[in-house]
């Protein structure tokens, strides 16, 4: 079947061919040595569509996404750049940018990030010169207009599928789907969202997407992240604003013998990614498994979304 | 109004604990109102210095005194004599007040007795929370009349981000979603509408990134 792209990323062509698409993400090391995350890259390419890198994830200091994601190109891997607005400005957002696009990387979600007050500089400035939306509008600017911020000429544009975050589970609730439509309207593409416990307040909230018709506009990628103990699930309820998890799965957890508890995290996280198939506009899944890379193949496998599609 | 917070006192003392006379001078306009920096802070502030000279055994001459504000010249006419005359002064003002002395004396050291901390406003009795960061492009007629660089931690103009719970700013369980406060403003004005505007990028070189900011009025 042939599928007509805008960018030579796998997760586009995946996604535009009608498939479910399966992505997962990679934390970078908090050292310049590049082999684990080569390492964490290859145990799970063959199960995946794209590799997400994050961005220096609660505001810790670490290898650069962008560094990392070249190490993954190199190994014939397609990553997906997070980026972050809470630690560059403009000039750099658009450097980072043209510097993604040169070495080939097609893929870029934009995100605000977590505040600094979290990780390891909590007496850093902050930037925020753009949030994450203005970073959706700038990429698709730079890309389909062939233009800088300024108005100035770009000679090769950057060739990038533009993705956002969306959390179904923040405060206020009612404008949970509106917020979507702001990033459908600013240009996102594809959608990554919060790890899902809470299952039926997702699907509440895809129903307002449907609503809208916001699933026909941008692909919707369901966030899965499998629980490796009832205290990682007690930690995610207590200390991690806007994540939900109910009280009836922290239970589950806490009926298993402690030795079994990250089995049946992971067969909690199959049971929600195949339930969440049937959902209409749920468009595929992104695994973020938190330093348990080693699992994603087995989750994707048990899931049935493997083999991946191979597309030309 | 500038919202103010006496320094530890060791770091005051450290400051003005070589000079043989130091005058205290308070600023009684707005650090006054958050009992930080008026002419009465001024006195006591005075009072714990020669008490902590009495017991270190520091021969230093301590006098207090104070005006309306320390940032317009003709405030300052009425203790003009005591000023030229001062080996050094602990100014009470804000970082405001405090430059304009220098400025004006030249030849006298002004030591900040303040952190200067936010513009904000007194939400109840001994209460200041900050409101303002004077970014140059007021944005709260399109935002329900609450400030997104101010208000929220991560300045979004197209908020909120999904740390927001409750109510609550995800940095903090005492410090409300600017966000949520849009929102809930918006809806009491019936213009959720409004929300769905993509809000455009800032040109903050109307704020500080611009370089320092005047402003004048021709006329004068």
């Amino acid at each position: 079947m042939a599928v007509t792209t805008i960018t030579k990323s796998n997760l586009e062509k995946v996604l535009k061919s009608g498939y479910q698409a399966v992505t997962s993400e990679c934390g970078p090391p908090r050292s310049s040595d590049p082999a684990h995350i080569i390492e964490k890259g290859n145990l799970i390419r063959n199960h995946v569509d794209s590799v997400n890198i994050t961005d220096n994830q609660t505001s810790v200091t670490r290898l650069c996404s962008l560094a990392a994601c070249i190490h993954l190109k190199q190994q014939g891997i397609d990553p997906v750049l997070q980026m972050v607005v809470r630690d560059r400005n403009r000039i750099a957002l658009q450097s980072d940018i043209l510097g993604a696009a040169s070495f080939g990387i097609h893929n870029i979600l934009c995100l605000s990030g977590d505040h600094q007050s979290f990780g390891d500089n909590p007496q850093a400035q902050n930037v925020f010169d753009l949030d994450s939306m203005q970073l959706v509008q700038t990429v698709r600017h730079m890309r389909d207009e062939g233009k800088f911020i300024s108005g100035d000429e770009i000679k090769v544009p950057p060739s990038m599928f533009v993705g956002a975050a969306a959390n179904p589970f923040g405060d206020p609730f009612k404008i949970r789907v509106p917020r979507l439509a702001k990033k459908v309207a600013s240009g996102a593409e594809f959608i990554q969202t919060q790890c899902i416990y809470n299952i039926d307040k997702f699907e509440k909230w895809m129903e307002g997407v449907r609503e809208r018709g916001l699933h026909e506009k941008v692909y919707i990628m369901a966030g899965i992240t499998p629980m490796r103990s009832v205290g990682m699930a007690r930690y995610l309820s207590k200390n991690v604003p806007g994540m939900d998890v109910p009280e009836e799965l922290i239970e589950r957890l806490k009926g298993v013998e402690k030795n079994k508890q990250s089995e049946e995290g992971i067969t909690i996280a199959v049971e929600t990614i195949q339930r969440l198939k049937e959902v209409e506009g749920v468009a595929g899944f992104h695994i973020m498994a938190i330093e348990w890379e080693e699992k994603v193949p087995e989750m994707v496998e048990r899931s049935g979304l493997f083999p991946r599609p191979q597309i030309d | 109004m500038i919202v103010g917070e006496q320094k530890p006192f060791d770091e005051i003392w450290e400051m003005v604990r070589k000079h043989k006379q130091v005058t205290v001078f308070g600023c009684n306009t707005c650090v006054a109102v958050c009992h930080q920096g008026g002419n009465k802070e001024a006195g006591i502030l005075a009072s714990q210095l020669k008490i902590r000279a009495s017991q270190d055994d520091v021969d230093i001459e301590i006098v207090d005194s104070g005006i309306e504000r320390q940032c317009e010249h003709e405030f300052f006419e009425k203790t003009e004599e005591l000023i030229q005359g001062s080996e050094a002064v602990l100014s009470l003002a804000c970082g405001i007040g405090v430059q304009f002395m220098a400025s004006k004396y030249e030849k006298t050291p002004v030591y900040p007795a303040l952190n200067t901390t936010f513009l904000g406003d007194v939400i109840a009795s001994g209460h200041f929370t900050e409101k303002c960061q004077a970014c140059g492009d007021c944005v709260l007629g399109i935002t329900g009349g609450v400030c997104p660089v101010s208000r929220c931690c991560k300045r979004l103009f197209n908020g909120p981000c999904g740390g927001s719970s409750n109510g609550k700013c995800e940095i903090s369980k005492d410090l409300d979603c600017a966000w949520q406060l849009v929102v809930d403003r918006l809806e009491a004005l019936g213009k959720m509408g409004d929300y769905e505007k993509v809000m455009p990028l800032k040109d903050w070189s109307k704020d500080r990134s611009g370089g320092p900011r005047s402003f004048k009025l021709e006329d004068f």
